[in-house]
Parts: structure tokens; sequence; C-alpha cells
């Protein structure tokens, strides 16, 4: 109990959280198996005698799940247990078909390592759990509720990841896990797909006064399988606690699920005998003992971290950072902006970074550009035409417009649907018809008032189709009206 | 046809290869005296033998087609598979085990399904939720368990030979009580794929034969000179196993440990068989010493709290909901606790509560933990016995075969059964016990040990000391005794 | 020794029911065993490394290759109450409602 003198209700507060996500790997087979890992195939025809936990069976583990582990693990900068093993952790649940998960207990695969600002306290493997679907009133048993078994998923290889208790905020919270997202992607591991469970992030949750450092009493929240639920999960739980302090009360440490219909939480019925899982070494499998070629393998094939590319991105682009880590997270754009630039040393990094982030972005929504008919070096070739003010920003959008329909080169675009830049010789009698058709709007700007100028290039870029260049326009009308 | 019955395993397949006899002659000979068991010793025969090359994978199978009676522990596809369990009554499962299908690859089709203590917990049969086995040198009396009914259809002659599986004596003593060879390989010899899991660090399969030619034989085509990728903990035999030609002991140093043969609960009459061994090895050249393996006697301790707890965690899976029984009315709660109320006998539901609660929290350390301390020092009292000597005998079991209900009523007293032979188990070593000689008429069984892959030396002295106690493995052709059926 | 409370407790972890006759006899049973094994409590084990395995391997892995599975049929061929589809079971909720 801490001695503050200040009254509960004066009080304030700050949150400590910690993730615990679950991974599942993009592997071919399932963990302990040779199952093929199931997407959404008709249920129980993914399934084997070790999978479904007959007698005599035994587990024989995946040894690009193990691999996959190490990257994911040198990735987060772990320490890596030069020997580890697996545990059975004993529970009966029907989803769960041998009576107990393999696990790792004590010895995890990896320990101590940070993304970002975060520190991670274990990554470990494991297996998952099969799918319970509820069937509704069984008409085999008067009253009860029936669910049904797919062990399709179980035994698919999963990582899972505990932080230390190192965010402040729902919205950290949430920018982290996005951050670890994009990792885990960027290694090319897992589908990462919180919509269909390939990411599942539970959270622990406790506020303290503020300048305090001890911890209260932690809830463990579940079933936030978005990043929208997770903040809102989280954010709701803090401001419960608080709630709760102020009141006089106090928090019992509890799991609560996350209802995304309501946006409330509500406690699961806590298990009987919940924690007694008794965990004893698995007798069916061996140590494991990453040698130094497993480990240098897992190096290899780490590729640039999205944290590390959007550090170099600002750095050496200058990029804007919210910019860099929008190239750096969706590494599919990074990638797309990277060749672009490549493509042509003269294209401007800043220019085609907001084509790549915001103009293709809105064409495109979440397509790999690299799937769509726009090539990378045409990109950097309608940059190149801007700045070189070949092309207006209007029309530069129209010609996007048409890559991103049909593909093809912005020159020949250009040239096929008359969207160059008008020359001075054209614009020249235009502008004259502007100004004549516009005389109050002329006498304004004569008499100072800048941004009567408006209705005067409107005119121009009305009768040019935009094809004008704007600072050019008033240029041109400033000289007419002897103001140049 | 009764003098096929009388020839040993190794002998009806040289006689096959040589074409004296046929496969099917073989097979229908022994269906026929399986079909007439009378001791309780078959779970299930097949409805029709298998066709004779069915299974193998050459024309000229080295165990000639001998048939093999298989512990009803053993996966086979599509046939019954219990383990002596009610809970799996009916269970066909959807694979065969591995030791099943090397050795039908090798020309040993499975004969059919012996009976056993309940997911082999027990040393006396009398465990097995359908029949209890009879001993075919006294029918009053127990085979020993849990490989009891594969130990008396070998000694009854309804069988040629047969595999069992041992976690702390479960071939041995068996084979101790009905006068066979039996062999426990070196843990991780022989794939436990397909073998019903009691206590995985411990169980391993292996051979009960009339004599030491046929284990070897068997025990040959169970290693198969390669390691099974289905079990993560088996691993390449490091030599071929030889067919044993030895007759003598020369130069062998022979390991005695007080603390096994000399404890109190070793009968008079099974200690006279032992120290008569021992004269024999001596005159065979073999070096007795006194050696010790000082916590040897705490093996029982510490196999009574690690064999419950993984055996706690294995039979988890018996829960009513993918295949097996299932009982409960109608919430998920009363199908768990009912299923295995109902399933689950006397015996196995003591060992599940015993390994509970051995590994429950608050009592890992005090149990589980110091037991899994206690194995590391036996293993190293093994280790340090055997820079001083090449193998060690002690006896198999405490006693001879005792009457069926003797020790029913008290749990410690069955346990006692495997003193002698669970330090072994928790050591991974390979073990054979030899049948020795008889007290009060019924068969005393000696237990020869080695280093982890010596079972080459253990088969070659098993082999030189069969010779010299000439011991009749039939208690059929013993005239004091009418075996049943006969 | 071990009460009456702790074998039901143990009975629950287990998912054993036990007649009343069973939870005396087996807390009078299992209180000898325990008995029994306390032998070894007295052994000085402090610096012993505990054993889980006597072999001496590590990484035993399998490559990541698909091998068939089950036909749904036989994969539900045994189940004691088997849909179309899937093993049925009642509702965990259920159980929860109605046990402890
Ligand atoms: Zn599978």
């Amino acid at each position: 109990m801490t001695t503050v003198t200040t009254t509960p209700t004066e009080r304030a507060y700050e949150p400590v959280i910690g993730l615990e996500i679950h991974v599942q790997l993009r592997t071919q087979t399932k963990m302990f198996c040779g199952c093929a890992l199931s997407f959404g195939d008709d249920p129980n025809t993914h399934t084997c005698p070790v999978c479904l936990g007959h007698p005599g069976t035994l587990p024989v583990p995946n040894a690009e799940a193990i691999h996959f582990a190490l990257m994911i693990g040198l990735a987060l900068e772990c320490e890596l247990a030069p020997r580890s093993i697996f545990h059975r952790k004993n529970y009966f649940y029907p989803d769960l078909p041998k009576g107990y998960q393999i696990s790792q207990f004590d010895i995890p695969l990896w320990r101590s390592g940070r993304l970002g600002d975060v520190r991670v306290h274990r990554v470990h493997l494991e297996e998952d759990a099969a799918k319970l679907v509820h069937a509704g009133s069984s008409g085999r048993i008067h009253g009860a509720e029936a669910s049904v078994v797919d062990f399709n998923r179980g035994g698919t290889p999963l990582v899972e990841i505990v932080t230390e208790p190192d965010l402040s905020s729902s919205e950290q919270a949430g920018e982290w896990l996005r951050l670890l997202r994009a990792t885990l992607k960027r290694l090319g591991v897992s589908d990462v797909n919180m919509d269909e469970g390939s990411l599942r992030c539970d959270a622990n949750v406790s506020i303290r006064p503020v300048g305090t450092a001890t911890l209260g009493t932690k809830t463990e929240l579940k079933n936030m399988n978005s990043f929208r639920f997770l903040e809102r999960g989280i954010a709701a739980e803090v401001a419960r606690q608080e709630e709760l302090l102020r009141g006089g009360g106090e928090v019992e440490q509890e799991t609560l699920h996350f209802d995304p219909r309501t946006g409330g939480l509500s406690a699961l019925r806590s298990k009987e005998e919940s924690h007694d899982y008794r965990y004893f070494p698995e007798p069916d499998l061996v140590p494991l003992a990453p040698t130094q070629a497993m480990i240098d393998r897992a190096r290899t094939a780490l590729p640039e971290l999205p944290g590390a590319r959007a550090q170099r991105l600002e750095r050496e682009l200058g990029l804007p950072g919210d910019v860099a880590r929008l190239l750096a997270f969706r590494s599919e754009l990074g990638d797309f902006y990277e060749s672009a630039l490549s493509a042509d040393g003269a294209t401007d990094p800043h220019t085609l970074a907001s084509w790549v982030t915001v103009e293709l972005v809105a064409r495109l929504g979440d397509v790999d550009p690299a799937e769509s008919p726009v090539a990378p070096e045409a990109l950097a070739e309608l940059v190149r035409l801007i700045s070189a003010r070949s092309v207006s920003g209007s029309a530069a959008k129209e010609v996007l417009d048409a890559m991103v329909a049909d593909g093809g080169r912005p020159e020949a675009i250009v040239v096929e649907r008359g969207l160059g830049l008008a020359g001075a010789g054209e614009l020249d009698a235009v502008v004259d018809r502007a100004i004549e058709a516009n005389p109050d709007a002329a006498e304004k700007v004569r008499a100072g008032t800048a941004k009567a100028m408006g209705a005067i290039v409107g005119a121009v870029m009305r009768e040019t189709k935009g094809r004008a260049d704007g600072g050019e326009v008033q240029r041109m009308v400033r000289e007419r009206l002897g103001l140049g | 046809m009764s003098e096929l019955l009388e020839l040993t395993a190794a002998r009806a397949a040289e006689c096959v290869r040589a074409g004296e006899l046929s496969p099917a002659e073989i097979f229908s000979a022994y269906r026929e005296r399986a079909e007439a068991d009378d001791l309780g010793a078959f779970l299930w025969l097949p409805e029709e033998p298998p066709r004779p090359a069915a299974a193998t994978t050459s024309a000229d199978p080295p165990l000639g087609g001998v048939p093999l009676a298989v512990k009803d522990i053993f996966c086979v596809e599509g046939a019954p598979t219990t383990a002596g369990s009610r809970i799996l009554d009916g269970y066909r499962p959807p694979y065969t085990a591995t030791p099943v299908e090397r050795l039908a690859a090798a020309g040993a089709p499975m004969l059919g399904k012996t009976n056993m203590d309940e997911f082999a917990m027990g040393s006396s049969n009398e465990n097995s939720a359908y029949m209890p086995v009879r001993n075919p040198w006294s029918p009053d009396r127990v085979p020993g368990g849990s490989s009891g009914g594969s130990a008396a259809a070998v000694a009854a002659g309804l069988a040629p030979w047969s595999i069992g599986t041992d976690t702390g004596g479960s071939i041995r003593q068996p084979a101790s009580l009905c006068g066979l060879v039996g062999l426990k390989p070196t843990y991780g010899a022989v794939s436990r794929y397909g073998m019903i899991a009691f206590a995985s660090s411990l169980d391993q399969c292996g051979p009960i034969t009339r004599d030491v030619t046929d284990a070897a034989l068997l025990l040959r085509h169970l290693v198969a000179g390669r390691r099974d990728p289905c079990d993560s903990t088996s691993v390449d035999f490091p030599e071929e196993i030889e067919l044993p030609s030895s007759h003598d002991l020369g130069g062998l140093r022979v390991g005695v440990v007080p603390e096994l043969s000399e404890a109190a609960t070793i009968d008079a009459g099974v200690k006279a068989v032992f120290d008569a061994a021992l004269e024999r090895i001596e005159e065979l050249g073999g070096g007795v010493e006194e050696i010790s393996l000082p916590h040897s006697e705490h093996g029982l301790s510490a196999y009574y709290v690690l064999a419950p707890a993984e055996a706690s965690a294995n039979l988890s899976r018996y829960d009513g909901v993918r295949f097996g029984l299932r009982s409960g009315d109608g919430d998920l709660l009363s199908l768990y606790e009912r299923t295995r109320a109902e399933g689950f006998g006397d015996e196995v539901k003591r060992r599940i509560m015993l390994g509970t609660y051995a590994l429950s929290s608050g009592y890992y350390e005090a149990y589980y933990g110091r037991a899994q301390r206690v194995r590391t020092k036996i293993a190293e009292d093994f280790r340090a016995a055997f820079e001083r000597v090449d193998l060690v005998v002690t006896p198999t079991s405490p006693s001879v075969a005792f009457r069926l209900g003797e020790r029913t009523a008290d749990p410690m007293a069955m346990y006692m059964s495997d003193y002698c032979t669970v330090p072994m188990s928790l050591a991974g070593l390979p073990a054979v016990s030899i049948p020795a000689g008889l007290s009060e008429d019924l068969p005393v069984g000696l237990q020869i040990t080695g280093p982890a892959f010596t079972e080459n030396r253990i088969l070659a002295a098993a082999h030189a000391l069969e010779r010299a106690f000439g011991f009749d493995s039939s208690p059929a052709r013993r005239p004091a005794a009418a075996a049943p059926g006969r | 020794m071990i009460d009456r409370e702790q074998v039901l407790h143990v009975a629950r972890l287990a998912r054993l029911e036990l007649t009343d006759a069973e939870v005396e006899r087996m807390a009078r049973e299992l209180s000898g065993i325990l008995d029994h094994l306390e032998r070894i409590v007295e052994l000085d084990l402090d610096h012993v490394e505990p054993t889980s395995h006597v072999v001496a391997l590590e990484n035993v892995l399998r490559p990541d290759e698909p091998r068939p599975s089950l036909a749904r049929e036989r994969a539900l061929a045994g189940a004691p109450d088997a849909t179309d589809s899937g093993f049925r079971v009642p509702s965990p909720g259920a159980a929860a409602a109605n046990g402890s």
C-alpha cells in the first residue's frame, strides 16, 4: 500500500501496460505434425493422428518453425537460451486434444529483447489450440448448448511474445503493435492478420499514481482482434480502473473480455483451478539448442526491419518522420518507393514520397502497388515531369488515374491526351481573354487585393483544362496589369 | 504339427527359408492354438490371417512369416486397440505403430493382440479391464505384468514370440514369472511411435521370447538399423544387433549389487537360484565382484513419482471427445469426469491421482523435482559401476509368480515387484531377464544389464548362461505340470 | 498425508469423478504410498541436476514438408458424437456454469 496524502479522487494516475502477442507462423506444416496449415478450409480436413491426439502418437518439431522463431528473436534483439526445453501445460478443454498444450515455460527460446521503446520480456514457441464453433442448442441433450470442434487450426505453430509493462497509453500500445506487426510482416514469418487471428493480442493493464514506481493490480484483457479494439479496450479498462480507485475501491486481478459490439468489458468466468497447469518437461521432445549454423541461417534471412528503414529514410533522404514510417511500416509501399527512386537518380525524393503515400495510396487502398499496372519507373517519370513543370499538378493526377487504370508511360499519356502544359504563346491569348472577361477582378488586383487574382487564374485553368502552370499564369497576369 | 510348435521362432523362420515349412502352415498352427487360449492371454485375433507377403517388403523375409503376438498397447490400423482399458473399448486406430510395422515388414505378421494391465500399469495383469491372465506354469498364479498376456501366450505355446513394453519392469518381470527371455532395450533404441504411452521417458518396446536368439532376432528388426523420424527420442543404434553365439563369459567382469540382490524383499528361493547363477557365471569364466548402486534402493520411490506424473498427462487425452468411451449428463465437466470415472480402472485412477498430486502447485519440487534428482543419482551410480564391471546382474523379480488376488488389496506390495527392474529403467539402460532355474516349481529370472547400447554384450552373456542353465521354457514339457488345454 | 479435501481437489484437476467410498479409499491409499515415497525427501540432493531424459539428444527436428492428412470421415470415424463436419461437445460455458 502506498502512502499518499492526497485523497483518491484528486490523484492523477498513469496506465502501465504490457502486451502478450500470439503470432501464427506461416510455415507449410503444423508445429508437431506434417498436416498442411489450413486457411479457411472445410472443418477437420487438416488433421492426422498426431494433431488429433490419438493414443501412441508423438510430436516432432517443425524445423522451419524453429527457424522463424529464431528470426523473430533476432529481430527483437533478444538473448538466446543456449538450451531451451518444451513443457506440457495441463488443462482440459475441448480444443486441446491431448489435454495439455506443448509450450515453453521456465526456459523460453528468447529473453530480454527490445523493439522501439518497448522491452521484450520473452519469446517462446508453442502450438495453437483448435477452434470451437458454437452449434446452438443440441437436439440430443435437453436444454444443453453444443459446440463442434474443428481441429484444422490445432497444432499451428505459434510464437508468443510478451513485453515488459513499458507502455503508458492505449495509443502508444496501438502504435507499438503496428511496429511489431510491420516487423513480423517484413520478416515474412506470419500473415499477421488480426481479423483472421494470425496476430492476436492480449493486454495487461494496471494504473498507478503518477510519479510512483509501484505496480498496481493488473487485469488481463482478451479478444481485442483489431487495432481499434485494442486501443478502445485498453482505454476503457484504464478509465474503469481510475473510476474504481477514485471511488475508494480496489482493482481485482481478473481476466476481462472485450466486447466489440458494446465496446465494454466483461469478466470471464474464472475457471475452477484456473492456474494449476502442472507444467513439467515434455518427455516426448528433446531440448532445443540452436547451433551456430541455425543462428547464422536465421540472421542471414533477416531483411532490413521497418524501424531501421524508417530511420534510414528520414536520415538519408530527409523525409518527414510520419512519411518515412508509413513507407517503412507498409513495406510494400517502401519497396515501391525505393524502386522508383532508384529508377531515376534525378527524381525528387520528397515529391515522390508524397505521390506514393498520398496519391497512389488514395487510388490503390491496401493493394500492393507492385501488383498494380503502375510501374515504379513510370511513377518516377511522372514526378520528373512535375518537377520540370512539364505538366501541372492537376494534369499529373489525371495521368496517374490513367496509369492506375491501364498502365503506360506518363509522357505518352500526356501527349495522347494533350495534357502538357500550355506554352507561352498559347497562354498569352488565354490570359488576355481572362482579364477582359473579369474586369472587376482585374481592378481589385491592381488595387492590391491579391486574392482577387483567383478568378482570373481560374478562368485560365478552365480554358486550358488545367494544363497551365498556376505560378506562371499569376506572373503573366501581374505583368499585364502593370504589377510585375 | 506339434513338432512345428516346439520350434523356436528363429528355427521356424530358418525352416521356412529352407523351404521345409510354409508361412501359412505356421500361421494356421498358431492361430489354432491362440483360438484355444484359455489363459486369457489374447484380447483379439484377426478374423482371417493376413496374406503371408502382404506387409513384407521382400519375397524372402528374414522373419519367415513366423507370426507375432502383439501387446494390445500397440496401435494397429483398423484393429481393436484398447491398452487393456474400457476407455478404449471399440477404438480402432487410423494408423499402425512403428514396431509392428517394422516386424511385419521383416516377415513377422501379427497373430493377435495380447492382454495386459490397463495402460501397462500393473505387475500381475489383474488390472486388465477385460480379464485376468493365468500363468501357464500354474493357472492359479499371475503371469506378471504388465505384458502378462504376451508372456503367457509365448510360455503356453500359443504364440512363437511376442512384443511387450517395459516402463519399470513390464517385459522383464512377466518374462521372469513365465520362464521366458524378456529384453528391455536401451531407451531410444526402439521407436515408441504408435505405442500407447504410459510414462514417455521410460517406456520401451522389446521382445518376450522362448530363448535369447529369438530375442536378438526380434530386436534386430525392431532397431532396423535406423531411427524412426516419427519419434523425437529415437536414435540410430550404433551397431548391428548380432545373433549371439557365445558359449562362455571369459574375461567378463560381472557386478553384483547387494542393495538389490540382498534386499529384504527378495524371497529366499529366488535368492538361492540367483546365488547358483553366480556360480555358473564363474564356471563360465566370468569374474563376479560386488559393486554398489547406493541410490538404487530409492529407485522405486522416484519411479512411483515420475511414472504417474507423466501418466497423468498422457492419459488426459481420454476425454470422450475424439475416440473411445463417452459418458456424462450433458455438460462438459460431467462429460470429462464421468467418462474418465467409468472408463478407467482403480489402479489407473490411483496413478493419475498420484501423478496429478505430485505435479500440482506446491508439491512439484518436493516430489517431481526430487524424483528427477534421484534419477540423476541412479544414472551416476550405474556410470560409476560400469567403470569397474562390464555387466550387472540381479534377480529380476523379488518373488516367483504369486497367486491371483494375493496382492490386489495392497498397492505398495504390488509395486515392490518392480524393485530390481526400476533402476535400469530410470537410467535408460538395456536389461534382459532370462530364466535361471526354478523355485517352488516356478521359474526364477536373472536380470543382466549393461551400459546403454550394449545389447550385443548382454545378449551374448545371456546366450552363454542360457546354455549353461539348460532351462526348458515350456511348462507343458514338465512331467509334473499339466498345462491347461493339453 | 493427504486428506479428503486434497483428494477432491486433485480429482477435479484430473477430471475424475469419485464416489464417496473412492474418496475415502484414495485418501488412505495415496497416503500410504506417499509415506513410502517420502523416503526420498531425506536424501541430500541439493546440488544434483534433475534428469528429465536419459537420451543425449538435441534439436531433433522435422523438415517442413506436408504429409497427407486424414480424410474427414476417417478423422471422425471413432468419435462418440460426431456431426458431418466435426466433433460435438457440450459448450464449455455450460460446464463452467454447472461446475465448481
Ligand atoms: Zn496433423
